[in-house]
């Protein structure tokens, strides 16, 4: 029973120019209470947050608690 | 970050706190006040700076009792209406009395209440009878002043942890296995008491949206709790009664009449018109909005665009600030104003929950469980309306009595196989290759919950959903595959919603009568108090399934008159009132 990968559009997004994850910040990772954000490494080798799993309550603490104001959280498309 | 590691570590302490959102912390720190020298262990899933239902704040107190204002007599004697005389009603009036001094306490953290030019707190009437709602205008910084306390009194936080099962022994509670959410290596954790406050079953009916993370409540609060008392053996009380909350449609997040209605704000019909003479939840409320939104004047509004600016500019900033701010982008993403429009409402998806109904884990009065040294505080024990406050309030009755029986035993003896037991349970979806993903087992049976056991009750449908559970059971447990640490444990909460599915079904079943309203309306079974003037208990059977017995309502402490009895049935504004 193979597994495929089914696209979704994200409610948080990221403004890789103000994450500050490259200096070692994860808070909006840590808040999360889903657990839903990571860290990855980007193509210039600097690092930015982004969604890894879409599964999000849209309740705000990653862009209330971010330091550099780069975390944007909008409602899922399903409900919007 | 993710990757299945191997592992499994064993700590000791004296006091273990599962949950850190707003019982958890209460009881970690009235234990710790209480015997400075315990060894308090405060776990939690997510991170508590952010944990549970009030993540980002609450904008008011639903059930405080106020000197002034309302006595202890008039609330539990409301709250004893409103959930049609099945209540034990020692744990309200100790509530009751004792919740203002948590308010002075909170107040104290630096949490701030809405008060008056004379710096009297501002209480205001929502309730059908009594006056108890206090708004927090600035709710939004409770987690922050919960969480500096934590840090003062020294409380030892794990975060990222979830507890999967609970350990007994020797007739008490020996601890908890706890599985990391990152890594999933195990953390045995034994300790001479445990407090649960892990929340409501929040993610067991499917919300409209079809989105899963789309809940009423926080949707990681998916009834841990409850699936480990229940697996523990402890006994949970009236499941039947479910949760199930007016919300704004679609955003399925309150709507906030608490906040609204002391300002001139209400819940109408499509006509504009009010249909319920008050807005405090109750089960009567809610079968009164289903039968507006089943009629032809439905669907049914939060109505503000009556009311001056500035009075919708405050509701809106409060609204839109606390608890559920993003509320704010949802009605500017439809274009929807509460100046101009009316805000279409909806039900929620149905759920467990004693803080806004009374579903939840059986304790008493001192939030004991039924199993010696286990304690459950908040949404998921059994006091019925608990809201933010209760859940203070009885998780610092749990920190308390735990403090003292922590200091009376050792650390009860386990059975080293449960561990390795629940070893085997946890990692089975990480052993296979390939199958079905938590997130369709979850699916699945959240859609059949809300296919077969969403109110109106019917016999038949509750059977057939049974069946249907079964099979899912069978998949998850055949052929669930988890391919890292966040999807183990999306894998473990899919199995706490399904043994929850299985308790609302099974105690659905058993009380054959209607009550509560909307909350268990059995079509087939009219009110019956000669034969179900009771609580239901369901523990874990020796089958291994749902077991049922009733329990007797305990004397009333504040009686009831005959002629009050049924106020909460008089809901519906009478058509010359709604005329006008």
């Amino acid at each position: 029973m193979p597994l495929v990968q089914t696209a979704t559009s994200v409610p948080v997004t990221i403004d890789d120019a103000k994450c500050i994850a490259d200096k070692g910040c994860t808070v909006c990772v840590d808040v999360c209470p889903l657990d839903v954000l990571r860290i990855k490494e980007l193509a210039d080798g600097t690092k930015t947050a982004y969604m890894k799993y879409d599964e999000c309550w849209y309740c705000m603490p990653c862009e209330a608690d971010c330091p550099t104001g780069a975390v944007t959280v909008t409602i899922p498309y399903l409900l919007k | 970050m993710d990757e299945i590691l191997d592992g499994l570590t064993q700590i000791d302490c004296d006091i273990l706190v599962i949950g850190g959102g707003t019982a958890g912390p209460m009881a970690a720190l009235k234990a710790k006040k209480k015997n400075p020298q315990a060894n308090v262990v405060l776990l939690d899933k997510a991170n508590v700076k952010r944990s549970g239902a009030i993540s980002m704040g609450m904008d008011g107190l639903n059930n405080s009792v106020i000197p002034g204002y309302a006595t202890p007599e008039q609330y539990t004697k409301e709250i004893t209406i409103a959930n049609d005389g099945i209540v034990d009603q020692a744990a309200v009036y100790r509530y009751a009395q004792e919740c203002y001094g948590i308010i002075r306490e909170l107040d104290g953290f630096g949490i701030r209440f809405q008060k008056d030019q004379n710096g009297e707190y501002d209480v205001k009437k929502v309730h059908h009878i009594g006056t108890y709602v206090l708004p927090m205008p600035n709710g939004d910084t409770v987690k922050k002043a919960l969480y500096r306390q934590l840090r003062k009194s020294r409380i030892n936080v794990v975060n990222r942890y979830m507890a999967t099962r609970l350990l007994t022994g020797e007739g008490r509670i020996a601890g908890a296995i706890c599985v990391n959410t990152r890594t999933a290596e195990f953390l045995v954790i034994r300790a001479k008491a445990v407090i649960m406050g892990l929340g409501a079953a929040g993610r067991l009916g499917l919300p409209t949206s079809g989105y899963l993370f789309g809940t009423y409540e926080n949707p990681s609060n998916s009834g841990e709790g409850y699936s480990m008392a229940y697996h523990a053996g402890a006994g949970l009380a009236n499941l039947e009664c479910y949760q199930i909350n007016p919300l704004i449609k679609d955003y399925n997040g309150p709507a906030c009449a608490y906040v609204a209605g002391p300002m001139g704000g209400y819940t109408s019909n499509a006509q504009g018109e009010r249909f319920i003479e008050c807005d405090y939840w109750s089960g009567q409320m809610m079968q009164e909005f289903y039968d507006e939104l089943q009629s032809g004047k439905g669907p049914v509004f939060l109505k503000l665009n009556h009311l001056a600016e500035e009075t919708v500019s405050e509701i809106e900033r409060v609204l839109h600030i606390v608890e559920r701010p993003t509320r704010g982008h949802f009605h500017a993403g439809r274009g929807t104003d509460y100046r101009r429009q009316m805000i279409e409402m909806h039900i929620s998806e149905i759920g467990f929950c004693s803080g806004h109904s009374a579903s939840g884990v059986f304790v008493d009065d001192h939030a004991r469980t039924t199993i010696p040294g286990l304690y459950a505080a908040g949404d998921m024990a059994n006091v019925p309306h608990n809201y933010m406050l209760g859940a203070f309030t009885h998780g610092a009755f749990a920190g308390e009595d735990a403090a003292d029986f922590m200091g009376e035993v050792d650390f009860a003896e386990f059975d080293l196989a449960d561990v390795e037991a629940e070893r085997a349970r946890v990692l089975a979806p990480t052993k296979r290759d390939d199958g079905i993903p938590p997130n369709q087992i979850e699916y699945k049976t959240r859609r059949l919950v809300n296919d077969y056991l969403q109110p109106p009750k019917v016999t038949a449908k509750m059977e057939l959903a049974q069946k249907r559970f079964a099979e899912v059971r069978e998949d998850m447990e055949q052929g669930m595959v988890a391919r890292d640490a966040h999807e183990l444990m999306r894998a473990l909460e899919a199995a706490s919603i399904l043994d929850c599915a299985d308790m609302a079904a099974s105690a659905s079943l058993y009380r054959t009568e209607s009550r509560w309203g909307l909350y268990h309306n059995r079509v087939e079974y009219a009110r019956d108090d000669e034969n179900w003037f009771c609580h239901t208990l369901l523990t874990k059977g020796a089958d291994g399934l749902p077991a049922h017995e009733k329990r007797a309502v305990e004397p009333y402490v504040v009686d009831i008159a005959e002629d009050e009895k049924d106020a909460y049935y008089k809901q519906r504004v009478d058509a010359s009132v709604a005329a006008e």
